[in-house]
């Protein structure tokens, strides 16, 4: 048999559309889009320091920027990424100790992980147009 | 043979239990340890810009450079530094395969994750002993 057809006779790995999507999957894929996200975001928490200590003219800038509504819409994702990365932490951290791997258990904390975000996502958003 | 697996390692390797990378659990451990830093700090870091919004711009400046919050924010940029560091290894190792991409993509995570950890720890230290 030519290589070729060999390598096109090897059985495939199953891809993404071929699992039944469970919780677990859902917040292992929002875990790592959330982390990369992060990584990224941080560029916007070292330029609010730099903007910070630059000036009081270009922080009221930065400021202005951050406080318009695609400042506020930036932000508001900014948060639910961290605080679900967050608690997807938590999560691995319990499972580190060898507790809740069980299926209904492994799933309640999947589910605690996504409605906990955006839970606390809002929370955290009333409590600071509150005080603005 | 399925049920008795011939040791490939010498009693030396298994004792030290270093493994082929020859790091052993360093990385897992310094993602777990920065993790939970992460988490104490940026739970502050939330309070803090929660109790930072609305204030007038003098004051804000004030509280970003008074000692307690600027070793805070030290602390919290240095260790998300790290765990980024290592988390979008992860990544990177996960996805990227070319003999050239990974090496430079690995390359370029550390220089990004020092970049970020430098600018801000020096606009932090500016803030807090700069006299603006």
């Amino acid at each position: 048999m030519p290589s070729a057809d060999l390598k096109a006779s090897r059985p495939l790995s199953p891809h993404l559309q071929i699992y039944r999507w469970a919780p677990t999957m859902v917040v292992s894929i929002a875990h790592r889009i959330t982390g990369v996200a992060l990584y990224f975001g941080t560029l916007l928490l070292a330029w609010w320091l730099i903007a910070a200590a630059s000036g009081p003219k270009y922080f009221r800038f930065v400021n202005g920027l951050a406080s318009s509504w695609i400042g506020l819409i930036v932000l508001f994702g900014f948060s639910w990424a961290l605080i679900h990365h967050a608690l997807g932490g938590v999560r691995h951290l319990i499972w580190d100790t060898g507790r809740g791997m069980g299926k209904p258990a492994r799933d309640q904390l999947a589910i605690a992980n996504i409605i906990g975000s955006v839970a606390l996502t809002i929370l955290l958003w009333i409590i600071g147009l509150l005080v603005w | 043979m399925a049920t008795s697996p011939a040791p490939m390692r010498t009693p030396l390797r298994r004792v030290l239990g270093l493994g082929s990378a020859h790091e052993g659990t360093l990385h897992f451990w310094r993602q777990r340890l920065t993790g939970l830093a992460n988490l104490i700090l940026a739970i502050g870091f939330v309070i803090l810009i929660v109790a930072l919004v609305g204030r007038p711009q003098k004051e804000v400046l004030d509280i970003l450079g008074s000692p307690f919050v600027a070793l805070w924010l030290l602390l919290m940029v240095i260790s998300i530094a790290v765990h980024m560091r290592l988390g979008m290894q992860v990544v990177i190792e996960d996805y990227v395969h070319g003999h050239a991409a990974k090496p430079i993509l690995l390359i370029l995570n550390t220089f990004f994750s020092f970049a970020v950890a430098a600018i801000s720890v020096f606009a932090i230290l500016k803030l807090a002993f700069g006299g603006a």
